[in-house]
């Protein structure tokens, strides 16, 4: 290496570039996920993470068709848009879509407005995802967690280790070496696969942009009906909202940065109403993605008790 | 498949941006050196650090901070080693991105230091294409610093920067950091790696970081620890770097489609090469590429594909796709090799493990352990085990032939895990040295008169009676008088002698420690042949060290084998000396005389001990009973 301070700065790397090398790995772990387990499965949440991995599956298995189901785990609180583009994707994709509710806590009254929110996301989404996991008898679940998500998911491996009961054990986790992966599982376990693990926010949304992958609407900005609480803008997304006293649902521009259950997501006011505006709007921002959602909870230490759980 | 045809230059030219586009850097040090300061400081200079994650970093404050609250405690940024100790989070390899102004992604595996983290530091530098070694200037090197300059080299890091850090401590002293850069250059020039950077900084202060700082060392004229990223390129790929592509998974579609998916790991393929299937030794032509984005009409490392033949060929998960002829990957079943241990349970002897080297997964069984490294001193400590974080080389069999390339040519087809059969858990990082036995692809087959069968015709079973001791202590007498007894009960016998079988079959082979090894390998292999044939043998070979004898006895079946310890005192075997061998040592002729110029490792627990001292026909009449003994 020369001994020279000045060092040329020049755009000598493109974003392509970068896109293609993440691509790569991604591809790498969704064919070695779909080779080395007997039943895996496509964890599928709607939003543009997981657009983003089922692009990735088609492009892996081309011209194969995507050699594994896709799961969708709905808690029955997500935005109506969501459901649509669900079922539309599914069937244009010819997805094999298996859908996860814990019925038994719909049917004793389990609401994001009655139970807390830990609670809440403990009964609806993690215990809905371990059964509909053991219900199909899937040995690895691919999802599409990324290491800058939040603090304590940057030590998250790409092949994440489950103990029997869908339990996560930080002295478990196998050390990963080079591109190879232990995939052998002992009785009782299951393994948790993350292709995009190495992927930022930016490069989710400049890879949708290049890819022309289809997101739901509810990213761009347009009036919608919302109430602000605590500072916080929900979108009054059905008539199960129960508004308090003097609420009156008002028509604002916001556009939603990471989409989940509607009264547990924060809307964003924006104009950005397309790709180019919004990815403009990000790069202006720079706030964590998680800080609009209302579960993660305080301190980089909730999400590793969520995940000792079973939480994705 | 649409019809969309991807040129071969943009092909290429899009594989080589992606060479350049991702810089995989290792941090090593731990946070007494300031580590989590000097990566904290170069995400915030990146704007790698979400604004909410900024404003933590000024308002929160750890015991003992003397930073003033509304300025970053950048050592926040990263989680360090103490908040997560706290806070009872698991210490770990945490992985992190920024962008540097040129485009370029740094993935920034940070690997906690201390001694007993040496697995961590090993994944993290096992994809790493430079390392940032920091060194507190104030405590100078230490240990440590040689551990991850060892761990670094070992795992085939390229290029190291070297941050000699605290320098505001040290008065920003241009001799101090001379005397430490030049210690670490040596250490580093030692271990191989010639590629080391050496930068004066103050993480604290933003010294040299980002911008230089002249005023505080105005002596220092190189590049910032930024510059020194920014620098970076990837070492040349060779363009005649064989081809390699491990099948992942075998694709099939309409149409017929057949196609073999995979990463490119090393080398380029174009429609109408010819490769080779390495684990079978087949060949066939390439047909097409198809990529998720069409047909291409080249690809190369790093690129991921899904290749079809022109002809049906026998193709598996886990098979290596290879160029042919030359640089093609031979299959091989006996391996010297580095291991990182990582599991808890220290490395047992004789188990045997599942080897897993990219999609492929073979029984694996550790032979022998030649020593273990010493990570600060670069020592070969004499060693029968490795315990986790120790680092040893080994000898390696594996139950079939797999196409393992040597580690440096290749980290992918050459790097492999150990993984334990019973707890699944991944106890052993490897890295291949070199194949010691070729397969030559011969596949064994199976004929229809089996040992069984030859065995109900003679009446008995099989042994191998492995003789060991000094020269002169006995064995071929006692193994003459011996054979003379079972032959008279009907037993089918036979002897191989060391001096006779030296006379013929292993005519080109001396007296080093490496002659040695493959003598007793040969002599093995005929006595697993004779073996097979239903016969008795007895085997009286000096054969001196443990290891040799251990690879000989693990390629029988565990009752099959029964080695033999003839004790006979040295002082005996040279007064007897009846080759003259002993005085030709002492007159220096024979460099390699075992218990003169070379050493005899006895057996430590043979299972059947000789008296050489004693009277003849005692011995072999103790041996014969042992023979039949099992054999009644």
């Amino acid at each position: 290496m020369s001994h020279t301070p000045e060092i040329e700065v020049e755009n000598s790397v493109s974003e392509n570039a970068v896109l293609d090398v993440l691509e790569a790995e991604a591809i790498h772990v969704f064919r070695e996920t779909a080779a080395a387990f007997r039943n895996p499965v496509l964890l599928y949440s709607i939003g543009k993470d997981s657009s983003v991995l089922l692009h990735l599956a088609i492009k892996a298995f081309a011209p194969a068709p995507i050699p594994m189901p896709v799961m969708h785990v709905d808690t029955t609180w997500k935005f109506t848009e969501m459901i649509a583009f669900r079922n539309r994707r599914a069937e244009e994709l010819g997805l094999d879509l298996r859908i996860a509710t814990n019925q038994d806590a719909v049917a004793e009254g389990v609401t994001p407005f009655t139970h807390g929110t830990h609670e809440y996301t403990r009964v609806m989404k993690t215990v809905a995802l371990r059964e509909g996991l053991d219900q199909y008898k899937f040995d690895a679940a691919i999802g599409g967690s990324r290491r800058d998500e939040e603090r304590s998911r940057a030590k998250e491996r790409i092949f994440s280790l489950r103990e029997p009961g869908h339990r996560w054990d930080a002295r478990k986790q196998r050390p990963e070496f080079w591109r190879t992966a232990n995939t052998r599982l002992s009785e009782g376990q299951t393994m948790r696969a993350f292709p995009i693990s190495n992927w930022t926010e930016m490069d989710v949304w400049n890879y949708i942009r290049r890819e022309n992958i289809p997101i739901p609407e509810l990213y761009f900005a347009k009036p919608r009906p919302v109430v602000e609480r605590d500072g916080v803008l929900i979108m009054v997304d059905d008539e199960r909202f129960p508004l308090r006293d003097g609420e009156q649902p008002e028509m604002r521009s916001v556009r939603f940065r990471t989409l989940g259950c509607y009264p547990l997501t924060g809307a964003v006011e924006s104009e950005a109403d397309d790709l180019d505006s919004l990815i403009t709007e990000m790069g202006e921002a720079k706030m964590s993605e998680r800080s609009g959602r209302l579960i993660d909870g305080e301190g980089s230490s909730s999400m590793e008790a969520k995940k000792a759980e079973g939480y994705f | 498949m649409t019809a969309t045809l991807i040129s071969a230059t943009d092909s290429l030219q899009r594989a080589a941006e992606m060479q350049s586009a991702v810089l995989r850097m290792v941090a090593c040090g731990s946070v007494d050196d300031g580590k989590s300061t000097l990566i904290g400081r170069l995400l915030v200079e990146t704007d790698s650090v979400p604004i909410d994650q900024l404003e933590y970093a000024r308002t929160t404050r750890r015991g003992g901070s003397t930073i003033p609250v509304g300025e970053i405690d950048y050592s926040l940024l990263t989680d360090g080693l103490e908040a997560e100790r706290e806070q009872g989070i698991t210490i770990d390899v945490a992985y992190r991105h920024l962008n540097l102004p040129s485009g370029r992604r740094v993935i920034i595996a940070d690997a906690p230091g201390h001694e007993q983290y040496t697995r961590n530091m090993a994944v993290a530098a096992s994809t790493a294409d430079l390392a940032i070694l920091l060194v507190d200037a104030a405590r100078g090197l230490r240990p440590q610093t040689y551990r991850h300059l060892t761990v670094c080299a070992l795992m085939g890091v390229k290029s190291i920067v070297v941050a000699i850090n605290k320098m505001d401590l040290v008065g920003y002293e241009h001799a101090t950091f001379e005397e430490l850069a030049g210690g670490v250059r040596a250490a580093a020039a030692r271990l191989g790696i010639d590629e080391v950077t050496a930068i004066p900084v103050s993480a604290v202060t933003g010294a040299n970081v980002i911008d230089s700082d002249t005023e505080a060392m105005p002596w220092y004229h190189g590049p910032t620890a930024m510059d020194a990223l920014m620098a970076w390129e990837p070492v040349d790929s060779d363009e005649n770097a064989p081809f390699r592509l491990p099948v992942q998974l075998i694709s099939r579609a309409e149409g017929n489609f057949r196609g073999y998916s995979g990463t490119i790991v090393s080398g380029t393929v174009r429609p109408g090469d010819v490769i080779a299937v390495a684990d079978s030794g087949q060949t066939a032509t390439v047909d097409r590429i198809v990529t998720g984005d069409g047909d291409v009409e080249a690809a190369t490392l790093g690129q991921t594909v899904t290749i079809t033949l022109d002809r049906e060929v026998d193709i598996t998960r886990g098979d290596l796709l290879s160029a042919a002829g030359e640089g093609q990957a031979q299959p091989a079943d006996r391996f010297a090799a580095d291991l990182v241990w990582t599991g808890e349970e220290p490395l047992a002897h004789g188990r045997s493990y599942l080897l897993y080297v990219g999609p492929k997964v073979v029984p694996a069984t550790v032979t022998s352990v030649r020593h273990r490294l010493d990570v600060v001193t670069g020592n070969h400590d004499a060693a029968r085990l490795l315990k986790m974080n120790d680092i040893g080389r080994v000898e390696l069999a594996t139950d079939s032939p797999i196409p393992l390339d040597e580690y440096d040519m290749c980290r992918d087809t050459g790097g492999f895990l150990l993984v334990d059969r019973v707890t699944s858990d991944t106890v052993a990082a490897g890295l291949t040295r070199h194949a010691m036995r070729r397969a030559f692809n011969v596949t064994p087959h199976d004929y229809a008169v089996d040992r069984e069968a030859r065995q109900r015709l003679k009446g008995h079973p099989p042994r191998v009676v492995w003789m060991t001791g000094l020269s002169g202590s006995g064995k071929s007498t006692i193994a003459d008088a011996t054979v003379a007894m079972l032959h008279a009960q009907g037993v089918h016998t036979y002897v191989l002698d060391g001096d006779n079988v030296r006379t013929g079959l292993n005519r080109d082979l001396g007296f080093t420690p490496e002659d040695r090894a493959e003598n007793v390998r040969r002599v093995a292999e005929v006595a697993k042949l004779m073996a097979d044939a239903g016969l008795v043998v007895i085997v009286a070979l000096v054969s001196p060290y443990r290891s040799d004898r251990r690879a000989a006895k693990d390629i029988f079946e565990n009752d099959e084998f029964i080695e033999v310890f003839v004790d006979t005192p040295l002082a005996v075997a040279q007064e007897r000396d009846p080759k003259g061998l002993y005085r030709k040592a002492a007159a220096g002729q024979i460099p390699n005389m075992t218990g003169v110029g070379q050493e005899y490792e006895a057996p430590e627990n043979p299972d059947v001990k000789l008296d050489g001292t004693s009277d003849v026909a005692g011995s072999a009449e103790t041996l014969a009973r042992a023979i039949l003994g099992e054999t009644d």
